[in-house]
């Protein structure tokens, strides 16, 4: 579940702000305490309280004292931000490099990249009808 | 969160010759869970001994709670050490080693206590000397968590405990630890099982301390690099190499010390393969090369004579 290239606290809070773009926590929704993070996770309490107060500093958390913690109104839009500034880095950039690497042609690569992105539309326009932001 | 339970200074302990801790000094901070790891015979013993007034140092300083331990029923009772290999009278049974302990522990939970006997299956009103290894091992572990002691030393207690009863250790560890937070040292020799647990890394080597760090920094404190020789030979130069391996024309290298985003994206561009190392991995490294050289030489001397006994009898 975790992998060792980064701290766990990190990849709580990534797998937390996951759980907002993807809709699986919502805006306003309380979010489970770093108890039940570290129960369910097997990790230690004080780095699931690391990643979720990452979070909080964040400004994509914010706490209710004495309640629990709850995912903040926009939160979603803001991840949604970063993601796409990261985007090129993180995705594009080592598919052109792999592509390089096997020789597909700038057209052919091009190509199948509009073909995706056209079957993907079709997809979300049959499906739940969330906006892109 | 920030106070010292346990301070030690320049603490020395010889057999003989051997230096089995060469000065140690450490400091463990309230309700951490605390990870002392390293290879058989390196002091781990020795250093819990010594933090439990089980042995004397030969030159240095230990404090608990502000004080030294040596008969000092006041520091004593706060603490719990659960060995390796506990000794217990010959007609005990299970149930009196609970009372002997719900005794002397001030914080004994005997609901816990029984709960964990259920769950971990062992027969209350069978004697210690008659029960399987892992049924005594789970004596100690019962005692370690319902004891709640401010200062818990679990000495690799899971001998003989198959996956599952470990698996039941660990999560009544967190959950009971989540609830009543209290400093716990942890050994083991199964790092991967207990990397996650931990918040703070002590490994030790030949009796001297050699990784002291929290465990979400020392997560990514080694990479490994993996491609053509050439290129990795390249990449490594100058920098501190843990371990190397070759396969062909192909090289991995264990590099020492996090890459930084820039190194990073120059090592994919030099189509170098980069894979992460866990905390087992980083031990191991760490501590094979002392062991294989010629000045680790009192390697497994110190500690064999209980280690081997244990051995053999499984």
């Amino acid at each position: 579940m975790f992998d060792d290239s980064k701290p766990i606290f990190v990849q709580i809070a990534q797998m937390v702000e996951n759980d907002i773009v993807d809709g699986v926590l919502a805006e306003e929704a309380q979010v489970p305490s770093t108890n039940e993070f570290a129960a369910f996770h097997r990790i230690n309490p004080a780095t699931a309280a690391k990643g979720v107060n990452l979070l909080v500093d964040d400004g994509i958390l914010y706490k209710k004292r004495g309640i629990g913690m709850f995912v903040a109104t926009g939160a979603r839009a803001v991840l949604v931000g970063r993601r796409r500034e990261d985007f090129y880095e993180q995705f594009v950039r080592p598919l052109a490099r792999e592509a390089r690497k096997l020789g597909i042609e700038r057209s052919q690569l091009a190509a199948m990249l509009t073909r995706e992105a056209d079957d993907g539309l079709a997809d979300a326009g049959t499906g739940t009808k969330k906006g892109a932001s | 969160m920030n106070t010292p339970i346990v301070q030690v200074e320049d603490l020395c302990r010889s057999y003989r010759d051997v230096k089995a801790l060469d000065r140690v000094n450490l400091t463990l901070e309230q309700d951490k869970i605390y990870g002392l790891l390293g290879r058989n015979g390196a002091g781990k013993t020795t250093l819990m001994s010594m933090l439990t007034a089980q042995g004397f140092p030969s030159s240095g300083s230990v404090l608990v709670f502000g004080e030294a331990p040596y008969e000092n029923e006041r520091v004593l009772r706060r603490i719990c050490f659960i060995r390796e290999s506990q000794k217990y009278p010959d007609d005990f049974k299970p149930m009196h080693a609970f009372k002997s302990a719900a005794l002397f522990y001030k914080n004994w939970d005997n609901d816990l206590a029984l709960s964990l006997a259920q769950d971990f299956q062992l027969p209350m009103k069978r004697r210690i000397k008659k029960l399987s290894r892992g049924q005594l091992s789970a004596v100690g572990v019962i005692i370690g968590l319902a004891s709640r002691a401010e200062l818990t030393f679990f000495d690799e207690p899971y001998l003989g405990l198959d996956a599952v009863a470990r698996q039941l250790f660990y999560d009544r560890l967190l959950a009971d630890y989540s609830e009543f937070p209290r400093t716990i040292v942890l050994s083991s020799h199964l790092i991967d099982e207990v990397a996650n647990l931990l918040e703070h890394v002590i490994i030790i080597d030949n009796g001297r301390i050699i990784v002291d760090d929290d465990a979400e920094n020392i997560r990514g404190q080694a990479i490994n690099v993996a491609g053509t020789a050439a290129r990795v030979e390249a990449f490594t130069a100058g920098r501190t190499i843990l371990h190397r391996e070759q396969l062909g024309a192909l090289q991995s290298v264990t590099l020492d010390g996090a890459l930084s985003t820039a190194e990073r994206r120059e090592a994919q561009e030099l189509g170098l393969e980069i894979g992460s190392v866990s905390l087992q991995q980083y031990v191991i490294r760490k501590t094979l090369d002392a062991g294989l050289s010629p000045g680790g030489t009192h390697q497994g001397t110190q500690g064999a004579d209980s280690k081997n006994r244990t051995g053999v009898a499984r």
